[in-house]
């Protein structure tokens, strides 16, 4: 009978056991850099046949100190976020303490297909959006039939 | 047996309706401090016109609708944030005042500020030395 070696990695198991079945359900397979699921920002990618969009949902940010880079199909989001001042008072009690504080970086590989020259980001109520248009001569096109 | 089916239906019934009405909760910082208490919540993707804020009898609800700007024909391809609603909920306790809550949104964070009301204020109280 299989025995683990270590049986105490029982949440390890069902998570990894989660994320099987989450792979056959999305369909596709990962690429080899996939995007990492959780975390801060949560991004949520989309596309139609003209561009790819990448929304970040990074609220609280100073949208000048939010770094973005695109090299070789790889878009990384990194920055930090800080935690909420005190005022320096001593007879404050905090409650509930959810809110992300710190670095923070990720990471995903785009399409092949994008024109890494079209990059257009927007910071609007928290929510970096990343537009990249995808080159013109990936696009489908109609093939007349003479 | 039959007393305990119909019970679980109707504990059911509630359930089905909210689930058409789902949200993320949002996280939440709550601070304490004399004069009253502030609250953030991340709210990313909600705008001044799309956030609903209201107190009613002790309880405080947030809700906020996301309004992203989707080009036509977008398919999804990636998801971590899939319900584009937020709600949350919170019960005053009796010394704060709800009349006075201000509220400030900024880059998709709500920032609350709920004074507490005059007469809780903290009072150093004199001890009398006899």
């Amino acid at each position: 009978m299989y025995r683990s070696l270590f049986p105490r990695d029982v949440f390890a198991e069902l998570d990894r056991f989660q994320r099987d079945i989450r792979q056959t359900l999305d369909g596709a397979s990962p690429s080899i850099r996939g995007i990492g699921r959780g975390g801060y920002p949560a991004i949520n990618v989309g596309g139609t046949p003209q561009s790819v969009e990448i929304y970040a949902f990074a609220p609280g940010l100073d949208p000048d100190k939010i770094e973005l880079n695109l090299e070789r199909g790889v878009l990384t989001i990194s920055g930090e976020r800080e935690a909420t001042p005190r005022n320096g008072d001593a007879k404050i009690a905090v409650h509930i303490d959810e809110r992300f504080t710190g670095r923070f970086r990720r990471v995903l590989s785009l399409p092949d297909d994008i024109d890494p020259g079209t990059v257009d980001a927007a910071y609007r109520d928290g929510v970096l959006h990343i537009s990249i248009k995808r080159r013109a001569s990936a696009q489908p096109r109609r093939i007349e039939i003479k | 047996m039959n007393h305990d089916l119909t019970k679980s239906q109707d504990a059911q019934a509630p359930k089905a309706q909210a689930r058409d009405d789902v949200a993320l909760m949002p996280p939440v910082e709550v601070v304490e401090d004399a004069s009253g208490i502030t609250l953030y919540a991340d709210l990313p993707g909600v705008s001044r016109e799309t956030l609903n804020l209201r107190v009613e009898a002790d309880t405080l609800t947030i809700e906020g609708e996301m309004a992203l700007q989707v080009p036509e024909g977008m398919q999804s391809s990636h998801a971590e944030v899939s319900i584009p609603r937020y709600r949350r909920a919170f019960t005053l306790s009796k010394e704060l005042d709800p009349d006075k809550v201000t509220a400030e949104l900024k880059h998709g964070v709500l920032k609350l500020r709920i004074p507490k009301a005059e007469h809780a204020q903290p009072r150093k109280v004199e001890i009398r030395v006899h």
